[in-house]
């Protein structure tokens, strides 16, 4: 027991359901990001937030306030993301550098700018600023009933935005010009998931930290894509995998925090949702490992037990181990290397394929027909009878 | 301000920034150049974990042990970077966020958890470095610079970062022709024989080194900027590779020096008592800089305009 003897109480529940309803808008959110190959500017628009909260802090204390007013912070930290988003804009249409050179630059910039201004909280007012760097990281440990309300809020205000967008962002990521023609406002829609990423920073703020927010922006869609080709199914499952790891992280986190009461939450969520992404990388049906290291052993058969066969045929002895080991396997010869009834047909089928597949190369005027084929697989898989029956005719007519 | 406070006070720090800025800064012109500037973002995200793992092995922190920790982490991100990419096919930008992310929350999560937290690694040194505290105690003054006892008494840094730079600079000479041709027509270098994967490879590998010297002393913020923004800029102000080289190597220094003045003598002068992170500072100046340029540089255009 140890670790896991806890109750699932209250504050854990709160964690669990705030986490999860934030993974899941940040893993739609970043389902459009990430088709139209911008994932990476989800990172400058979180690093960009930095100044804002610093900013927003600084003029509540001002104005005679605490500075911790959460909607202060946010509002703060929303302007200075958007002024962030602008520059980056800027540097990619008015100047010659390229996007990834201006989303290092306002990503650096901002954030070296936010940590002057955090220095400087610092020295103002010990002890008052304790709140904020926190806030890099995330941390649950403060959490407070009103909190969680208010990224529930926000999270599931985003994720119903998402739904309702999904069909225009799925256009423009895939085609751009085609989305334009349908009338669909490409610069708006362009806006308004940058204002999803926006919001879905502010609100993972308090529980992921800026620093990591990004991840669960970008890695829940990339995983979701191991498992799909189509973006209809790839919203749904980023949104799953998303909450499954906000809220797994909640349970975690509650679970450890007996052994270690200052565990960062947003690292932990960060690397539940990596789990996903790694399993997914082993087992997915198309890109995973797994699948693609079975679709080499099959090609692999295939190769080995058509040149075994057309071997056969022409009446060598298989002297390749893994060849023999195959064809004896499925029953084309037997132990002694003689061929079965069986390995008979099918090798007389291999070598009549080939005889045709050389015919078909020899006449420039096939090419197109030829290109039907693999150049492995049985002939009767690409070409109709009818097909084949013309090439035999040719064939004969020609020996 | 006297020689006898400046020397050991602010001479070691300024010179270890540009040191820092400008090793990271040429590698970064071809970065920039070849759109692969947020690699030095993932690796200096990545130098995190191998400098914490390099700790809890050791259990002593030493600078080469750190330095090889940290080379390791980069060169397994970009590995993995590489190996994703070819069994998921899936774009290179995602995948580098995946990687760089999560092995950054393994660093955060690790550093949290072992004793390093007590000692002084944690992840506000990780981010912001300790420029401030790179003092040269045994200096008295500009005769100390001529000092041999004094000069043994330098913070280990700045010989280690000199070292670095001037590896970088002779493996730039030295690999200048192969670089630029392939950063510019990489299938025209393909056609000559060059190995491009090997260059490009090569490069990552120098950022990585840079990366990795500047980090301990400078933080990962700094390093960051230094390898986008004053390439960045410098590839505003001119069309011709070598002079935008002279250009964001000055840039860096300029970076460093203001910053670090305007981080430890700003606040001063609007009548506060305590400096600010000279980190901070300096990448915010070099944003500046790049943001002058991209209004006012030479050749701020776009190609099409």
């Amino acid at each position: 027991m140890g670790i896991m003897a806890f109750t699932l109480t209250y504050n854990v529940a709160l964690v669990m359901f705030g986490a999860g309803v934030l993974g899941v808008a940040a893993g739609v959110t970043g389902t459009f990001m990430f088709l139209r190959k911008r994932a990476l500017l989800s990172d400058a628009i979180s690093h960009a937030t930095l100044p804002g909260l610093c900013g927003g802090f600084m003029l509540m204390v001002a104005l005679g306030g605490t500075g911790r007013a959460l909607e202060g912070l946010l509002l703060g930290s929303a302007i200075s993301a958007a002024l962030g988003l602008l520059a980056v804009n800027f540097l990619k249409s008015r100047t010659r550098l390229s996007e990834d050179a201006a989303i290092g630059a306002v990503l650096s910039s901002f954030f070296g700018l936010g940590v002057v201004m955090l220095t400087l909280i610092q020295n103002m007012s010990a002890g008052r600023q304790a709140g904020l760097d926190q806030l890099l990281l995330g941390s649950t440990a403060a959490m407070l009933r009103e909190d969680a309300e208010m990224i529930a809020i926000g999270a599931a205000l985003v994720f119903m935005v998402g739904l309702v967008l999904h069909r225009a962002m799925t256009l423009t990521a895939f085609d751009e010009n085609f989305a334009r023609a349908l009338g669909l406002n490409v610069p708006l829609i362009d806006a308004a998931a940058m204002a999803l990423v926006l919001a879905v920073t502010v609100a993972g703020l308090k529980i992921v930290g800026l620093i990591l927010i990004v991840a669960l922006l970008i890695i829940p869609p990339v995983t979701a894509r191991l498992w799909s080709n189509r973006a209809a199914y790839i919203w749904p499952i980023a949104g799953a995998i998303g909450g499954a790891s906000g809220g797994a992280s909640g349970l975690i986190g509650a679970g450890l925090s007996s052994l270690a009461p200052d565990l960062p939450t947003g690292a932990i969520i960060v690397l539940v949702a990596a789990g996903f992404f790694l399993i997914s990388l082993l087992v997915a049906p198309a890109r995973g490992v797994l699948a693609s290291a079975m679709r080499h052993r099959k090609f692999q058969r295939r190769v080995h037990r058509r040149q075994g066969l057309l071997a056969l045929a022409q009446g060598y002895r298989i002297l390749e181990p893994y060849t023999r080991k195959l064809l004896q396997r499925e029953g084309y010869v037997r132990a002694d290397g003689v061929m079965t009834e069986r390995g008979q047909s099918a090798a007389t089928a291999a070598q009549r394929d080939e005889a045709r597949l050389a015919y078909l190369r020899s006449k420039p005027d096939y090419a197109e027909f030829l290109s039907r084929h693999d150049g492995l697989s049985d002939l009767s898989r690409a070409f109709t009878r009818d097909e084949l029956a013309h090439i035999d005719i040719r064939l004969e007519d020609a020996s | 301000m006297s020689g006898a406070e400046f020397v050991p006070l602010s001479l070691p720090p300024i010179l270890i920034g540009i040191l820092a800025a400008i090793a990271c800064a040429l590698p970064g012109n071809f970065l920039v150049l070849r759109k692969q500037a947020l690699i030095g973002d993932a690796i200096s995200h990545v130098v995190l974990p191998g400098i914490v793992l390099a700790f809890l092995v050791t259990q002593a922190l030493d600078a080469w042990s750190m330095l090889l920790g940290a080379g390791a982490a980069a060169l397994f991100a970009v590995v993995m970077i590489d190996v994703i990419k070819r069994v998921s096919r899936i774009e290179v930008g995602a995948i580098m966020g995946v990687v760089f992310t999560t092995l950054f929350a393994l660093g955060v999560l690790l550093l949290e958890q072992s004793s390093a937290s007590s000692v002084h690694l944690d992840v506000e040194h990780a981010l912001m470095g300790n420029l401030e505290s790179l003092i040269w105690l045994e200096a008295r003054g500009w005769a100390s610079l001529l000092d041999p006892v004094a000069l043994a008494g330098l913070p280990p840094e700045l010989p280690r970062l000199a070292l670095t730079l001037a590896l970088i600079i002779v493996l730039l000479i030295l690999f200048w022709r192969p670089l630029t041709l392939s950063t510019f027509d990489e299938g025209y270098a393909e056609s000559l024989g060059l190995p491009v994967r090997a260059i490009s490879l090569g490069l990552v590998m120098v950022a990585a080194l840079a990366a990795v010297t500047a980090f301990d002393a400078v933080g990962s913020i700094i390093v960051i900027a230094m390898f986008i923004c004053p390439a960045a800029a410098a590839r505003l102000m001119t069309d011709r590779l070598r002079s935008q080289i002279w250009w964001s190597v000055g840039f860096a220094t300029l970076s460093a020096s203001l910053g670090y003045v305007l981080a430890g003598y700003g606040p001063l002068w609007i009548g506060l008592e305590n400096s600010v992170s000279a980190a901070g500072m300096i990448a915010a100046v070099s944003g500046l800089i790049l943001a002058l340029t991209a209004v006012f540089g030479p050749k701020r255009r776009p190609a099409t305009a």
